[in-house]
């Protein structure tokens, strides 16, 4: 889907700028994602490898002392599942 | 009143800095810029005023500790040259399109290959769609004047853009001119002591420059920064007009010589506007209707002075240092043709080429140039006439 066009270059702020902090937290970069991590609660021991490893550091505890992904922002880099040690997260492709 | 001084051209490219009062100076020497930068290093280092004096590695982080320094409020000054000037190609961009004020001084010279350190326009040339104001100056007085108001300009809330001042590397920076030089006071009636940046980064006030530039937003924030640059030229105005009611020395985009009852004149930037204006008194002097006019300001281009001052003209010799390589020759001749199409003008634009890799541009060359078109050796199908050399 093509993205909306923003208003015209009348309106935009000076050069662009930004004057809130954080602001990329607004951008989802979960849309870039073709395959989604799966973690298999049998196999992870929770050793947090992954929480290591992601680079987008999407990868949290969750309520079991295990692991959880935010998916809002997860790309689907897979590197999280090449690292774990048990082979618990698999690269799950999904349909959107 | 200030006092009339001797000085070499580079050394008043310094002591506009310095009587600008700047807060950071980052620069890498390169030949000709060399002495403006020395010279500032020894004011810094000899307490002649206070500033910080950065010695980069290289241009690209020239330009790139002026845009942190830009950034936190600072003024901030760099001067290059030729490749150096290409070393910073791809952050000039950022520093136009994120909008920091800096002044810097173009001593120009060509680009390799092959090693040639002498002047020509090749330089700024290829750093024409930078976004950046271009000003080009013609001596020392001029170099320093327009230095000075650069800052103003630059620093302008209705600007905000980043400022080059361009004069010929050798001709006008290793030779000692006449200069009057204003007094400290004079000067702060016309440049306040520091910046008030309107923008700044400050940790009690979070802001980002150059975010990321979706393709939903990147083409409004080009749109953008060409109107500004565009608008800025009320603003050089303004400030050239401020800067004579003080100093008493009149600067505008563009300086007629000559053009009330001209048939055909030169339009051209830079030193070689002193040689060409000899030249023309010369043709006068022959019974020709000769004119020449000195573009001072490149970018924006001031397409409306051009026109009110070409009404008249039957041809237009656009003398340029620079060709624009399998294009249509050179960058004025390019901008002119194209400007006076779009208005239906009826006059001819004759193309030459002159003084690249610093061939000594004289004044039996303008002569000649003239002559060519009056004996109609100038047809207007062809765009390149080299001076000096086989076209």
């Amino acid at each position: 889907m093509e993205a909306p066009l923003k208003e015209g270059w009348r309106k935009l702020p000076h050069a662009l700028l930004i004057f809130e902090p954080a602001t990329s937290l607004y951008y989802y970069t979960g849309d870039w994602r073709t395959f989604k991590p799966v973690r298999d609660r049998s196999k992870c021991i929770a050793c947090l490898l992954c929480w290591v490893y992601c680079p987008e550091g999407c990868i949290y505890i969750a309520s079991d002392g295990g692991i959880d992904v935010d998916l809002n922002y997860c790309k689907g880099c897979g590197i999280c599942a090449k690292e774990c040690p048990l082979g618990a997260i698999t690269m799950v492709e999904e349909e959107k | 009143m200030g006092k009339r001084i001797a000085v070499e051209d580079s050394h008043a490219a310094a002591l506009a800095a310095k009587m600008a009062n700047v807060d950071v100076i980052a620069a890498y020497p390169i030949t000709p810029q060399t002495h403006i930068v020395e010279e500032l290093s020894r004011m810094v280092s000899d307490g002649e005023f206070d500033a910080e004096y950065i010695n980069v590695e290289s241009e690209h982080s020239a330009i790139s500790a002026c845009i942190g320094a830009s950034a936190v409020g600072a003024r901030c000054f760099t001067a290059t040259a030729g490749q150096g000037l290409a070393l910073m190609h791809e952050i000039l961009f950022i520093a136009a399109g994120n909008r920091f004020p800096i002044v810097m001084a173009v001593a120009n010279r060509c680009l390799s290959p092959n090693i040639n350190i002498w002047g020509d326009q090749s330089d700024v040339m290829s750093s024409r769609d930078c976004g950046w104001i271009q000003i080009f100056a013609e001596n020392a007085q001029e170099i320093f004047d327009l230095l000075l108001s650069a800052f103003k300009i630059s620093e302008d809330d209705r600007v905000l853009l980043p400022v080059a001042v361009n004069f010929d590397g050798f001709y006008a920076t290793h030779v000692v001119e006449r200069m009057d030089l204003p007094e400290e006071e004079e000067v702060r009636r016309f440049l306040p002591p520091h910046r008030t940046a309107k923008y700044k980064l400050d940790p009690d006030r979070p802001l980002t420059f150059g975010a990321i530039g979706f393709p939903t937003i990147q083409f409004e924030l080009r749109r953008q920064w060409e109107e500004a640059l565009c608008n800025s030229k009320q603003v050089i105005k303004e400030v050239w007009q401020e800067f004579g009611r003080v100093f008493g020395r009149h600067y505008d985009v563009l300086e007629p010589y000559r053009m009330e009852d001209a048939e055909i004149a030169f339009i051209l930037m830079g030193g070689s506007c002193g040689t060409c204006r000899v030249a023309v008194d010369r043709l006068r002097e022959r019974g020709f209707k000769a004119g020449m006019i000195k573009l001072r300001l490149f970018r924006p281009f001031p397409k409306e002075e051009i026109l009110e001052a070409t009404s008249k003209l039957k041809t237009l010799i656009t003398v340029d240092k620079h060709i624009c390589l399998g294009g249509l020759g050179g960058p004025l001749f390019n901008d002119l043709r194209a400007l006076f199409y779009g208005f239906q003008r009826q006059i001819n634009v004759a193309g030459f080429i002159a003084g690249v890799g610093g061939r000594d541009v004289r004044v039996k060359d303008f002569e000649q140039m003239f002559e060519k078109v009056v004996k109609g050796e100038v047809s207007p199908e062809k765009h390149i006439f080299i001076v000096r050399g086989e076209s």
